[in-house]
């Protein structure tokens, strides 16, 4: 078999088919990811393989044409690039088009790629797979199966080159595993969920994933119905994130320039609690979402978002920077199967002093939001309004107390940021790459009974 | 207008050969899927052709098995040493078992689709004529109509399958979709309305639907949420129309009745075949071959067949939905209902097209019957707890109904349910059964297209997220 081209050849093979009136941008990646999962004590799947991407975006006065494949075939590339030119004659001529140029930002040189992914046996794996569900087993008598225990590895390689002189190449891989234990109590049953993420195996937390996952099945027996009434919610670090990330969402560039954001015409003013400070830093390498560069090639930066309650930036990439007239925040997210959009990479924010029962303790009562369902169908984030199914625990007397379900939470984007009124100490990184803590929104609506 | 019958996506000897080198180590069944999918999609927002797009995907995925283990590889390389490689990546994971020399394998390896007029045949300028034609009639609707996006989108995914049994079967499916989504500013602020039409057929779908009328229908939806008030917090009977509301069967019920969930315990509704599970008046149906229906497909992505399963008779639940591994370790056939996402994926048990058969009650006569409750003409999408039938589902479109009348418009947000509780409660079923908006079902990571349908009906009280005491 001949030897592949490295991406970075690829593309700038590629790039020198470009005609004078041209801007082209190709993106291409290449991943190689396994698997494995456990249950009853023996492996029950081993999923393995390696994808190809291609992106190639054309744009000649101000219209652009996409055109994407699962292929790294240099023949199925030149096909496309002729396809990304005929798409382009029927979009309709936009002034801001363009594809991004370099801004002189120097990227933060994160080494992102560990070489020990590369060395994981399939041994390894299954062992991990297998005692993960194992331990869940052993470590409540209430567990009675798992039904999912999952190990998954892989190793990615990102190029793109543009016409502009951009050209950046990521290497790097990641490891994670999760699992599902389910508790049993005469007839009721209770699923849990945990999982980690590393770009090293010895950093993933195999205990907490246990006893997270664990806890999160055998707390929830006997959970019942809450009565309706306006309270103040405790979201838990992996809710905070969820919540915040629509936030986010409402703060990028596309969504503000096309009016679709209840925040567009808000910047500088108050939109949410002093206490609450909003940032994304793709430069901190704590982070998963770490990163070099953007989904355009530009250098990744630290960007706030609010200050002391204020909003401070919104996120742009390239194309929303033009037309707001603005810089771009290095925030294009992209795969090489989509044009760029625009987003956070590792939303953050800053925590609060003490640890999870200081923060019941202050709250005196209330629920803790362990967890919630169908944020998207019940949040709107053009109206703002938001409502999501909840299950967790009441608080009284400032400690926890017996669980709850089938119960919403509503109230609006707008208000919820100005009832944020406590954050806790308990600040951690998530596998999606939030940094995050647990956070305290008053008078919110729980419906139940 | 028919198409070519083509060739198979691969010879039947390259096949063959694939499925030789997965059980070179072993293993009682091995299977070759390989999937050619080609997309394109164009929006249109702000008053333009935003981006037209193109995609295309060719590769294929093997399987083998040994007892209950899996060994699975996928490649995007179709070419005979691509499938070999990929053959012994799958065979290295599944060792044991007695070597067998594959059955010769039965079917054509080859499938003819429907559809009228194949999307890819039509000029992209026309395409984008009626993205144009949608837009302009949402706009015309109201000026309170600030933003307007309209999306089309064409997929063609032709897949082969076949495994150690002999199946060597295909498949030719084709779907084309456009869905228009509408802002409206108002002195409160800005609300959405959305509506989409979507079918496994051709461009022919327009010729059957009026996409002007379904961009009316989207404005007028924004527009009335200008006027509306909170949705109430706490319990209510609630009237869901006929076509709005599959998606609550979907969550409520259709998951916990997949068999992979059933078999590890994962669902409320193991163990539980033959018992009374919802009211007498209801029947569930997953239907795989129904018409040209969002979740249609010929065969599942095991090759087999699809059909029609009742789920649930007259309130008795009848049987689960099956796949290739789940009925083969439990001795019966399969259903028709292990599909993936692409040949990147494992399949596993999904829906269809899951819906509610009808009653014989006048649906004028359910919403007059009600004294105090919710109407709820479109929900958005869904999410359920299995294992506790605990389920969400967001409502899009809802009015009071005061006094047996329909009254206010309410703002958005997600009722919540509990899926063995919401079937018995279901209090009424009307004589009125329509499909409803073609849906995305997401599963462990993969999303695969699917339908859902029932006649106007009543759930005697859900939990409405609202903020209105």
């Amino acid at each position: 078999m001949t030897r592949k081209l490295e991406l970075p050849d690829l593309a700038a093979k590629l790039i020198a088919g470009a005609r004078d009136n041209e801007q082209v941008e190709i993106c291409v990646s290449r991943n190689r990811s396994t698997t494995v999962k456990a249950y009853s004590g023996q492996v029950e799947s081993v999923r393995s393989g390696l994808s190809e991407a291609a992106g190639i975006r054309v744009i000649v006065d101000g219209r652009q044409g996409f055109a994407s494949a699962g292929s790294l075939d240099y023949q199925v590339l030149n096909q496309l690039l002729d396809e990304a030119r005929e798409n382009l004659n029927f979009a309709e001529p936009d002034p801001y088009q363009g594809i991004a140029a370099p801004d002189g930002v120097v990227p933060p040189n994160l080494d992102l790629s560990d070489p020990t992914i590369l060395q994981i046996t399939e041994d390894q794996r299954s062992t991990v797979a297998i005692e993960l569900e194992q331990r869940c087993l052993n470590a409540d008598p209430r567990v009675k199966s798992v039904r999912s225990a999952a190990w998954s590895d892989g190793w990615g390689e990102f190029a793109l080159v543009s016409t502009s002189g951009i050209s950046v190449y990521s290497e790097g891989g990641s490891c994670s595993v999760g699992v599902q234990p389910l508790a049993v109590d005469g007839d009721e049953t209770q699923i849990g969920y945990a999982g980690d993420a590393a770009r090293r195996t010895d950093l993933l937390d195999l205990d907490r994933v246990v006893s997270e996952a664990v806890e999160g099945a055998t707390g929830m027996l006997g959970a019942t119905k809450p009565e309706s009434k306006q309270l103040t919610v405790v979201f838990e670090p992996s809710v905070t994130a969820a919540f915040l990330g629509t936030i986010a969402g409402a703060l990028t560039g596309d969504r503000v320039i096309k009016g679709r954001s209840p925040f567009a015409d808000r910047l500088g003013e108050k939109i949410a609690s002093p206490q609450l400070e909003l940032f994304d830093d793709p430069t901190n390498i704590e982070s998963l979402g770490a990163d070099n560069h953007d989904g355009e090639g530009l250098a990744t930066r630290k960007n706030n978002l609010i200050d002391a309650g204020v909003l401070s930036n919104f996120l742009h990439n390239s194309y929303t920077a033009r037309r707001a007239g603005a810089q771009s925040t290095g925030s294009a997210v992209r795969g090489p199967r989509s044009t760029p959009g625009v987003g956070i990479h590792a939303l953050c924010m800053t925590p609060g002093a003490g640890d999870r029962n200081d923060l019941f303790a202050q709250i005196g009562s209330g629920v803790f939001v362990r967890g919630v369902n169908g944020l998207h169908s019940g949040v709107n984030p053009v109206s703002g309004d938001f409502s999501v199914g909840a299950y967790g625990q009441h608080i009284k007397d400032g400690a926890l107390g017996a669980p709850f379900r089938e119960a919403t939470i509503a109230s609006t984007l707008q208000k919820m940021l100005l009832d944020v009124v406590a954050i806790g100490g308990d600040f951690e990184f998530l596998p999606s790459g939030s940094g995050v803590a647990s956070m305290a929104i008053a008078d919110v609506a729980l419906s139940g009974t | 207008m028919s198409m070519n019958v083509n060739s198979p996506l691969v010879d039947r000897e390259i096949i063959q050969d694939a499925l030789l080198t997965a059980m070179s180590n072993g293993g009682e069944w091995a299977e070759v899927f390989v999937e050619d999918r080609q997309s394109g999609a164009a929006e249109y927002d702000e008053n333009r052709v935003e981006t037209m797009v193109s995609s295309r995907d060719l590769g294929a995925g093997i399987r083998v098995t040994v007892g209950d283990a899996t060994g699975f590889a996928h490649t995007s390389d179709i070419s005979t040493s691509g499938l070999k490689e990929a053959a012994q990546a799958a065979a290295a994971a599944a060792r044991g078992g007695a070597k067998i020399t594959p059955i010769a394998l039965r079917g054509s390896g080859t499938a003819e689709s429907k559809v009228q007029i194949l999307p890819e045949s039509v000029p992209k300028a026309r395409k984008v004529e009626l993205l144009q034609k949608t837009d302009a009639a949402a706009r015309e609707h109201d000026s309170a109509i600030t933003q307007v996006t309209v999306r089309y989108s064409e997929g063609r995914r032709k897949v082969l399958v076949a495994n150690t049994d002999g199946v060597f079967e295909a498949d030719d499916q084709i779907r084309t979709l456009l869905s228009v989504n509408c802002v409206a500013s108002g002195d409160q602020g800005l609300q959405t309305g959305r509506e989409t039409v979507g079918y496994t057929v051709g461009f022919e779908l327009f010729d059957d639907h009026d996409v002007e009328a379904m961009a009316q229908r989207a404005a007028r939806r924004a527009i009335t949420k200008l006027a509306a008030r909170p949705a109430p917090s706490g319990q209510l009977p609630v009237v869901i129309e006929r076509g709005g509301g599959g998606v609550l069967f979907h969550e409520a019920c259709g998951h916990g009745l997949e068999a992979d969930l059933v078999n590890k315990g994962a669902s409320v509704f193991s163990d539980r075949i033959g018992e009374l599970v919802a009211a007498p008046s209801v029947t569930l149906v997953d239907d795989g071959t129904m018409g040209v229906e969002w979740g249609t497909v010929a065969i599942d992505d095991e090759g087999c067949p699809t059909q029609r399963n009742t789920l649930i008779e007259d309130g008795v639940l009848t049987d689960y939905m099956w796949d290739h591994l789940r009925s083969r370790s439990a001795g019966r056939p399969t259903s028709g209902n292990g599909r993936r996402q692409s040949y990147q994926h494992l399949p596993m048990v999904r829906m269809t097209n899951t819906y509610v058969t009808n009653g014989d009650v006048e649906p004028q006569d359910i919403i007059a019957d009600t004294q105090n409750g919710i109407y709820v003409a479109q929900l958005g999408g869904g999410q359920v707890n299995t294992a506790t039938g605990d389920f969400v589902f967001g409502m899009t479109e809802a009015y009071l109904i005061e006094n047996g009348e329909i009254t206010a418009p309410l703002r958005e947000g997600n009722l919540i349910g509990n899926g063995p509780d919401v079937l018995q409660n279901i209090e009424v079923v009307g004589n009125d059964f329509a499909m409803g908006s073609p849906g995305t079902c997401g599963k462990d990571g993969q999303g695969v297209p699917v339908g859902d349908g029932q006649p106007t009906l009543r759930v005697a009280a859900l939990t409405i997220g609202g903020t209105a005491s």
